[in-house]
């Protein structure tokens, strides 16, 4: 046992950081750092540079073209990622997809859609949630119905991330009715452009369009993109989740929002000294920062220990995203309380990188406070979305605890 | 990184797993507890035997070598059998001292003699009302023609009524809370002008107080330079702090298997309790809190041996801040899902709660702990 990194992975970590450095375009670090709205294109582009350097998904296997990276080297490159101001890759498409496609799809499939994903020409968007199914998502009552080659899907999915950029979506649909819910559930690949689909945007409480809702009418699905077996959707659907949920400890992303909020605290000024300085807030600080020490290593425990035992991540992942998201969220509402009063102004035009404050105010504005508070309130969601909490400790009590 | 247990490490622990299933039985816990000694010497003898006692001093003293992440392994199982033997202020406390900071003649002279068994030691690093606070040190040492001559008082000396001899901190120099001025001697506990109040603690240990009036001791019972010795004494409390840890971290996953077990037997309104979700979210949270407990004591290990005092200090009470409020969740709410049964003498878990409760209170808490974390971020 060792916590240190080898010479190797230092190595390792200076590389991926040249890369960064010299790759990464500074307009989408820029937005990145100062927490500017993301835009597809930016994500897009990252992410046909990383591929064509061959780092197009750090995740997976060398077979689909992944780098094959084991968890201590992934996890160098997200903190390196993060740290530099990188953005994120499409979750969707290349952490709770792909998994999916590699282990359960036919040649055929996984042949056509993983290349597109990594060279990141489709964008994905998941199909789980409904307005009646959220954390009973078994329930879900979009049907697909077999007709020959082809299924009809009806129904409405919800909560849809960033779906107005989609090409594709993932659906649970419901195939049968037959015995428990989970048993008619099937795993369908839906081309977004199919007649009879609708999409209307959801305006969150920071005020932005990241989520949607989704209508399908009468849509004609090729019955080829049905993955696996009919009505075996579910096991798919919580390989997928456990997928998402390692991404939920978001541990790179933490550190860098950590190092904001230690330079916030030491700009803003309280009682005379800066704020860092005042025991009351820097032990809230303290607080947090051990809680994503604890993580960080119980995050590269877990890693290790299914990668040892060659085994599939397990429900020991709700530990993850339960805490990690309880991090984020304590780290976005300090920063905004760092600020005080300048966390009040809410002006959605700052979230565009050419926004200046009104010139007589300009030196007041900090370029990273406008977009503080909203990160806090689009951070609630990172509570309830991929199985709130409730859910995620449901799963620890049954699946690891046997209650 | 590798978060690996070498093949000699799981058979360290797989040895001591075997001896306290066989020999240190709860029933047979509280009987050494009761017992004058407090512990047993039998099993002081076997952990000679099996090299615990010179697990982590060097090879030509007679030790095995072993790391600090040995001293982890063993430590849970500590924890986790409630062990009551001096293993900590002997070996890991004043053992480590001696490896990292006496002559070499002093060395010569304790380690294979610790290792073996023969003696015992503790660390006389408090005293009265000062907390936590290792330079707040009234206790004195005079130079005399032969050596040196020690007056004042050290409480709550951690395992002191079983020591062969005692470390003790003392002014050679400066205020009574200077950082300088502090030097560290061993005293035999036999040496005129020693007494000892000596009494049980609340978790089944033993600790005493310590009297020193003109105490003699030889110029060579001084450990490393006179008036730098609270690096020297904070170099050895953060290696007892990192073995708390592991050993908080033993009880904790003991008392939730414990706790769980209670939950899937115990039925009332017609079912196991362990069924209803109220009980369930807090078992969750009791097992979360046990995985990223663990975590921070790999964290405390591996830093303690750390030359960076600066990199250690942060981690060892990082670890001892965020453990000790682990162990309150788990300890507290272990006691509260037993319902009565948690507040009975009779059964493991009011003992298992009691230790996590005095190794909160030991070498610094909480508070102190999360002060001295916070405080190096600005």
């Amino acid at each position: 046992m060792d916590l240190k990194y080898t010479p190797e992975e230092e190595a390792f970590r200076a590389k991926v950081r040249a890369f960064f450095e010299a790759e990464l375009p500074a307009d989408i670090r820029d937005r990145m750092r100062l927490g500017k709205r993301t835009r597809k294109d930016d994500l897009v582009r990252w992410q046909r540079i990383l591929h064509g350097h061959g780092w197009g998904a750090v995740m997976w296997p060398t077979r689909f073209g992944g780098t094959g990276w084991n968890v201590i080297q992934q996890h160098i490159f997200e903190e390196e990622r993060a740290d530099i101001g990188a953005p994120p890759q499409n979750a969707f498409s290349l952490r709770m997809l792909a998994p999916v496609l590699m282990a359960f799809a036919n040649s055929a499939q996984a042949e056509y859609f993983l290349p597109r994903i990594i060279a990141g020409e489709d964008w994905w968007c998941q199909g789980y949630s409904e307005p009646g199914s959220g954390s009973d998502l078994a329930s879900l009552r979009t049907s697909a119905v077999r007709h020959g080659d082809h299924y009809l899907v009806n129904g409405q999915k919800t909560w849809n991330t960033w779906g107005q950029y989609a090409d594709w979506i993932f659906c649970l649909v419901r195939t049968g009715t037959e015995g428990r819910p989970q048993q008619g559930i099937s795993f369908l690949l839906i081309d977004m452009k199919s007649p009879g689909i609708t999409l209307k945007p959801i305006t969150m409480l920071d005020g932005e369009h990241e989520i949607n809702e989704i209508w399908f009418d009468n849509v004609r699905v090729p019955a080829q993109n049905l993955v696996g077996d009919e009505n075996k959707g579910w096991t798919y659907a919580k390989f997928l989740l456990t997928h998402e949920r390692t991404n939920n400890a978001g541990i790179g992303s933490c550190k860098r929002a950590l190092k904001n909020l230690k330079q916030i605290a030491a700009a803003q000024v309280s009682h005379g000294r800066p704020l860092i300085e005042d025991s009351r807030f820097r032990d809230r600080i303290a607080q947090v920062e051990l809680e994503l020490m604890a993580l960080e290593i119980t995050n590269l425990r877990v890693l290790s220990a299914t990668a040892t035992e060659s085994r599939a991540l397990g429900p020991e992942v709700s530990v993850l995203k339960i805490k990690g998201s309880e991090i984020q969220q304590t780290l976005a509402e300090l920063q905004m309380q760092a600020l005080g009063p300048d966390a009040l102004p809410y002006l959605r035009e700052a979230l565009e990188m050419d926004w200046v404050a009104d010139p007589s105010f300009a030196e007041h504005y900090r370029p990273y406070a406008p977009p503080l508070s909203g990160q806090y309130f689009n951070l609630r969601k990172t509570t309830i979305y991929a199985g709130s909490t409730e859910i995620q400790k449901n799963i620890i009590s049954q699946m690891i605890l046997g209650l | 990184m590798d978060f690996n247990y070498s093949n000699e490490q799981l058979a360290l622990q797989e040895t001591l797993q075997r001896f306290i299933g066989r020999d240190y039985g709860f029933e047979r816990r509280r009987e050494l507890a009761r017992s004058p000694l407090g512990f047993s010497a039998e099993a002081w003898a076997q952990y000679a035997d099996l090299g615990l006692l010179s697990l982590p001093f060097p090879e030509e003293f007679g030790g095995l070598g072993g790391n600090a992440v040995d001293i982890m392994l063993v430590m849970e199982l500590v924890g986790r059998g409630l062990l009551l033997e001096p293993f900590s202020s002997t070996v890991v406390m004043c053992g480590g001292l001696i490896r990292d900071a006496a002559s070499e003649p002093l060395k010569r002279s304790m380690l294979p003699r610790i290792g073996a068994g023969e003696i015992k030691l503790a660390l006389a690093c408090y005293e009265a009302a000062g907390r936590y606070e290792l330079s707040r040190v009234a206790c004195t040492a005079v130079r005399g023609t032969e050596g040196w001559r020690i007056s004042g008082r050290k409480t709550v000396v951690l395992d002191a009524s079983s020591a062969d001899y005692f470390l003790v901190s003392a002014r050679t120099g400066g205020d009574v809370a200077d950082d300088h001025g502090v030097s560290l001697f061993l005293v035999g506990r036999k040496a005129a002008g020693v007494t000892t109040f000596a009494y049980p603690t609340q978790s089944g240990g033993r600790a005493a107080d310590l009297h020193l009036v003109d105490v003699a001791v030889d110029a060579s019972a001084l450990i490393g330079a006179p008036g730098e010795g609270l690096a020297v004494v904070e170099r050895a409390v953060d290696r007892g702090i990192a073995a708390l840890c592991a050993e908080a971290v033993g009880i904790i996953v003991a008392l939730n298997e414990a706790t769980l077990n209670y939950l899937k037997t115990r039925k009332q309104f017609g079912v196991p309790i362990g069924k209803f979700q109220a009980l369930q979210h807090r078992m969750a949270d009791m097992f979360i809190a046990a995985e990223q407990a663990r975590s921070m004591a790999v964290i405390a290990a591996v830093y303690t041996d750390s030359a960076d005092a600066a990199e250690r200090r942060r981690a060892i009470s990082g670890a001892k801040a965020y453990i000790g409020q682990a162990a309150r969740l788990v300890g507290q709410q272990a006691v509260q899902m037993h319902g009565a049964m948690g507040v009975v003498d009779d059964l493991i878990v009011s003992h298992y709660f009691k230790r996590l409760t005095m190794i909160d209170l030991s070498l610094g808490d909480v508070d102190y702990h999360l002060a001295r974390f916070s405080d190096m971020l600005a």
